[in-house]
C-alpha cells in the first residue's frame, strides 16, 4: 500500500525553512521544541474531535467544555497533592501526575457520554440542531464549572520533576515540553495501533467512510459511535490536563479558547483523519511558535493563512478521507 | 411448495415528503435469481433500500427466510444472512482489498478455502489483495463489491445494478460470477437495467414501475414475449440484438 509522505515532508520543511529567518540555532532548537510540544497537545485535544466528525458527521462545538473539565479534574488532584509534589522526586510527581490525568480522562469521558446520549442523540443528521445544542451545552457547563470549582481562576502547580529546562548546547529545553512531546507521540502510536491493528480500528475507518455500509454488513454502528464519542471525549480530557500544566492555571473558558486552533487542524488533517489531524496539529504548533517569535502581529493570522494555503492545495484536507 | 426466501406484501415507502412505493408486493423464491427491472426512478433501488432496513417501510410486511424483517434495524437483517450491494457498490476506498473482505466476515477472517473461491471468481481481488480499494477500477471495484457480499455463505443476496458503467468484458466475467453464485444455491435479487444481462442469468423476473409491480413471472417467459417486453420496459429484445 502506498503512503503519501508529502503532507508529513512539510513538518521538517517549514522547521527548516524557519531556520535561516530565526537565524540563531539555539532559539531555533527552542522555537522548534516548544511548537512540536504545543502541536502535540493540540493533537491530544483534536483527535478525538477528528473522529466524531469522520465516524458521526456531528458538528460539535461543545468539544471545548471535555478539555476544561479534564484540566479541572487534574487540577483537582494536582492541588490536594501539592505537599507530595514538592519533594522533588520522580515516583512522587508521578504518583501524583498519574491519578491526576486519570481522573481528567475518566472525568471528560463521562461527560461525553452523557453529551452523546441526551444532547446529540436526538439531533443526528442535523447540523443546524448539533451546532446551536453542543453551543448551548458549552455554556451550560462551563457556568456549571464555575458553580462546582468557583468563577476564579486556578492556578496549578506543575510538578518539580518537569520544571525547569535542559540545557543543549546554548539552546534552553523546557523540561514539560519534551514531556508533552513524548505523551503526544505515544498517544498517537496507541491510536494508530488501535486503528490499524484492531477490528475495532477497521470498523471505525470503515465508519468514518461509510457508516451505512459499515450497518449493512451487520454492525451495529451506532455502539461504535458511543464508543468513540467517549474515548474523544477522554482524549480531550488529556489534553485539557497537559495543557493546563504547560499554562500553569485553569479556567472554565480554557478550552472554548483553544476550540478555533482545533477546529482549524481538523479541517487542515481532513476531516476524519487521525494522520492528518497528527500533522496538521504540528505544523499548527510550528506555525504558532515561528510567527510568534518573528512577526507577532501576524501570530493570530498565521494559522487561518496555513489553512487557507493547505485548502488551496489539497481542497478536503492534507489526508481526505473517502467518504461515502 | 416451500416458502419463498424473500416476501413483500403491501409495502409503502416514504422519503420525507416524497411516497416511492405504493403497495409493493413480489416473492423471490429459495435458490432463484430474480431480476428487479424498471426504467429509471421506478423505486428499485428504494425497493432493495428497504427490503435492507436502510429506508423504513411506511406500511407493509417484509418477511425474509419466514421471519418478520418490516421493522428490524440494518444490523439485524445483514444477521440474518442477508447480503447487500448497493449501487454506488459501497466499498470502503480508504482500506485495502484484504480489509475491505476481512471486514465483511463476520466470523473474524474470511475462511482460506472460501477466498480461492473467490480468486476463481475474480482473479483481480488476489492481484490487488494489498491495494487500496479506491485505486482499482470500476469493474475491479464491482468485483470487490460482490466478492465482499459472499466472503461468507449468506442466504440472500441483494444487488443493485452490477453492470451499470462496466465495459463489456467485465459484463462477461459478471454473468460467469453470478452463474457459480447460482451453483451454490444463493438466493439472489438483482436490480438491473441491462436486459441482455438479466435475460442471460435470470430465472423470474419482477417489473417495476411508478412505485409498483406491474409484472410478475418467469424470466424466460418475458424473453420470449416481444410485446409485453415493450409494454412493459419500452424495448423489444429483438432491436437490442
Amino acid at each position: 500500500m502506498k503512503q503519501d509522505w508529502i503532507p508529513l515532508a512539510l513538518v521538517p520543511v517549514i522547521a527548516l525553512a524557519a531556520l535561516p529567518l530565526v537565524g540563531s540555532v539555539p532559539t531555533w532548537v527552542t522555537l522548534t521544541v516548544a511548537g512540536l510540544a504545543m502541536g502535540m497537545m493540540i493533537f491530544m485535544m483534536a483527535s478525538g474531535l477528528t473522529l466524531v466528525f469522520g465516524l458521526m458527521d456531528v458538528m460539535n462545538f461543545a468539544h471545548g467544555i471535555f478539555i476544561s473539565v479534564g484540566a479541572y479534574g487534574a487540577a483537582t488532584v494536582l492541588t490536594r497533592m501539592r505537599p507530595q509534589m514538592e519533594a522533588g522526586s520522580l515516583a512522587a510527581d508521578l504518583s501524583a501526575m498519574i491519578p491526576a490525568v486519570l481522573v481528567a480522562i475518566v472525568l471528560a469521558g463521562l461527560l461525553g457520554w452523557f453529551f452523546e446520549r441526551v444532547l446529540i442523540r436526538p439531533v443526528y443528521g442535523d447540523h443546524l440542531k448539533q451546532i446551536l445544542i453542543t453551543m448551548g451545552g458549552l455554556i451550560v457547563f462551563e457556568q456549571l464549572i464555575h458553580v462546582v470549582w468557583g468563577a476564579d481562576m486556578i492556578p496549578l502547580p506543575r510538578p518539580s520533576a518537569i520544571t525547569g529546562s535542559f540545557i543543549l548546547g546554548e539552546a534552553a529545553i523546557e523540561r514539560y515540553r519534551v514531556l508533552a512531546v513524548i505523551v503526544g507521540l505515544a498517544v498517537f502510536a496507541a491510536m494508530w495501533l488501535l486503528l490499524n491493528r484492531t477490528r475495532i480500528g477497521l470498523l471505525v475507518r470503515a465508519g468514518v467512510e461509510n457508516p451505512e455500509m459499515v450497518e449493512s454488513l451487520g454492525y451495529r454502528i451506532k455502539r461504535l459511535f458511543v464508543g468513540v464519542f467517549v474515548a474523544g471525549s477522554g482524549l480531550a480530557g488529556l489534553g485539557g490536563a497537559m495543557w493546563a500544566m504547560y499554562q500553569e492555571q485553569v479556567t472554565a473558558q480554557m478550552g472554548g479558547q483553544v476550540l478555533v486552533m482545533i477546529f482549524i487542524v481538523v479541517i487542515i488533517g481532513g476531516l476524519g483523519s487521525v494522520g492528518g489531524c497528527f500533522v496538521g496539529a504540528l505544523l499548527v504548533g510550528l506555525m504558532a511558535n515561528y510567527t510568534g517569535y518573528l512577526a507577532p502581529k501576524l501570530a493570530l493570522g498565521s494559522n487561518i493563512l496555513l489553512m487557507v494555503l493547505v485548502l488551496l492545495w489539497r481542497p478536503r484536507g492534507l489526508y481526505p478521507i473517502g467518504k461515502a | 411448495m416451500p416458502e419463498p426466501m424473500l416476501s413483500l406484501a403491501g409495502v409503502n415507502t416514504h422519503i420525507a415528503q416524497y411516497h416511492i412505493l405504493h403497495g409493493v408486493d413480489f416473492e423471490v423464491p429459495r435458490g432463484s435469481l430474480t431480476m428487479l427491472l424498471g426504467r429509471n426512478g421506478a423505486g428499485k433501488t428504494t425497493c432493495l433500500r428497504t427490503i435492507m432496513g436502510l429506508w423504513r417501510a411506511s406500511a407493509g410486511s417484509i418477511r425474509i427466510d419466514g421471519r418478520d424483517t418490516t421493522r428490524s434495524p440494518t444490523p439485524e437483517v445483514a444477521q440474518l444472512g442477508v447480503a447487500y450491494v448497493p449501487e454506488n457498490m459501497g466499498i470502503f476506498a480508504g482500506l485495502t482489498v484484504e480489509e475491505n473482505l476481512r471486514l465483511a466476515a463476520r466470523a473474524g477472517e474470511p475462511e482460506a478455502k472460501r477466498l480461492e473461491w473467490i480468486y476463481g471468481l475474480f482473479p483481480a481481488m488476489k492481484t490487488f489483495w494489498r491495494s487500496l480499494a479506491g485505486n482499482l477500477s470500476g469493474g475491479q471495484k464491482q468485483m470487490l463489491a460482490i466478492a465482499r457480499a459472499i466472503v461468507e455463505p449468506r442466504k440472500l443476496l441483494l444487488v443493485d445494478e452490477p453492470t451499470k458503467g462496466l465495459a463489456p468484458s467485465i459484463i462477461a466475467n459478471m454473468v460467469e460470477a453470478f452463474r457459480e453464485l447460482k451453483r451454490t444455491d444463493t438466493t439472489i435479487l438483482v436490480v438491473e437495467q441491462n436486459f441482455h444481462f438479466a435475460r442471460s442469468l435470470g430465472d423470474a423476473v419482477a417489473v417495476m414501475d411508478s412505485g409498483r409491480i406491474v409484472h410478475a413471472g418467469r424470466m424466460d417467459a418475458l424473453a420470449a414475449d416481444a410485446v409485453l417486453q415493450t409494454k412493459l420496459l419500452g424495448l423489444s429484445l429483438d432491436s437490442h440484438q
